[in-house]
């Protein structure tokens, strides 16, 4: 009961972050299922603040060389789970139709200029996992 | 101004450090100094201090003829992607090369940002993008850099790059885009990850690269500039580069 309340939630969540309530004209957005046990804050959290973290990290790492296991909000941790993959196993770029990024930010008419410079894909060596423990 | 504290303020960690590593010179024999143990690494999350100062050491006579391996490395490692255009590709290091007008004597030195003490691209940009790290490593903050080259224009190594065009397949660590300047980083990437090194000094076969913090006694940059002369290049210029020439 408690799992069907916290869904019911959640899908109320999502009219309020797309500004409509026409839920049966426009789908909700869709995208693959990320990989590992949990996010590094609440889902909805991040639904709202995830542009705010990243900015903040962004000024953290960039001055003062802030990453690894502390860098928290990492752009580049939010596409290593959230990268989804071919058939073939090949990484799909995040910013692609139907991904993780694109799918929220086209249903909710927001540009993302982040891959503009940002690498879309994991990369092939990630320097900083030694570090990275899974988030408390 | 809040993040130039940031940027030059010590962390009460490292304050802390200090003062206790103080303490254990203190009650040493009189005469005999105890140097702090190299700190080539900070704990992940603890931010840069001045206590580094990162600096390179090339040496002329060691630098092969005809070798790009460090250029090669260094393109390789930031995702820094050739398009056969020379007059607009980006470089973040190149191969230099000199002649000796009365002798005929050739050679070549990589030359790439200098990493200066006092930098003409900090000076001139004006969005604040261009920045020194307290650690002494020059850096473009791309977010905010708007693509004026001002920059460019003020370095007198010709030491940054302008992005003409769209860049796909970015190192993950290495973000870049159109429309923005870059130049090298000290492979600050591999600096933060404790390595101590950068891609140009591990490709080079030659050891004519050495990396290492300027602020310690005990490094190997540090030895070695104390053993033999080295130059600055333009050291008329008076920025204090963290780069440093030998045999030139």
């Amino acid at each position: 009961m408690k799992t069907i309340l916290t869904q019911l939630l959640l899908v109320g969540l999502m009219f309020v972050v797309g500004g409509t309530v026409a839920g049966d004209r426009i789908s909700l957005p869709k995208y693959p299922q990320p990989v590992g046990e949990r996010c590094v804050e609440p889902t909805d959290i991040m639904r709202r603040e995830h542009m705010n973290f990243i900015i903040h990290q962004r000024d953290e790492t960039v001055y003062r060389g802030i990453r690894g296991i502390t860098a928290r909000h990492s752009l580049k941790d939010c596409i290593d789970c959230h990268t989804g993959y071919d058939d073939q196993g090949k990484a799909l770029p995040i910013n692609a139709k139907g991904q993780f990024c694109e799918s929220c930010h086209s249903y909710t008419a927001v540009s993302i200029d982040c891959f503009d410079c940002h690498r879309t894909t994991p990369g092939e060596v990630n320097r900083m996992r030694q570090f990275t423990a899974m988030p408390k | 101004m809040e993040a130039s504290e940031k940027m030059t303020g010590q962390s009460r960690r490292s304050f802390v450090k200090r003062t206790v590593a103080g303490a254990a010179v203190a009650s040493i024999a009189p005469g005999v100094v105890l140097h702090d143990v190299a700190q080539a690494s900070r704990d992940p999350g603890e931010a840069v201090t001045n206590e580094i100062r990162w600096g390179m050491l090339i040496d002329a006579n060691k630098c092969a003829d005809g070798c790009t391996d460090c250029v090669t490395a260094c393109h390789k490692e930031n995702g820094v992607h050739q398009l056969g255009r020379p007059a607009t590709d980006a470089q973040w290091i190149r191969k230099v090369h000199l002649r000796d007008k009365q002798t005929g004597k050739e050679y070549g030195v990589p030359v790439m940002c200098q990493h200066c003490e006092h930098p003409p691209c900090v000076d001139v940009c004006p969005t604040g993008s261009s920045f020194k790290r307290a650690d002494g490593i020059v850096l473009v903050d791309k977010h905010i850099c708007i693509g004026c080259r001002y920059c460019m224009m003020a370095c007198p190594y010709k030491a940054r790059s302008f992005i003409h065009e769209d860049v796909n397949d970015q190192a993950a660590h290495a973000p870049r885009g159109k429309g923005t300047v870059e130049s090298c980083t000290f492979c600050v990437h591999k600096v933060d990850a404790g390595e101590g090194t950068t891609a140009c000094v591990e490709a080079c076969q030659h050891d004519a690269l050495i990396f290492g913090d300027l602020n310690d006694p005990d490094s190997r940059i540090s030895r070695e500039l104390t053993k033999y002369p080295s130059r600055q290049l333009r050291a008329d210029l008076h920025l204090n580069q963290g780069v440093r020439y030998r045999n030139i």
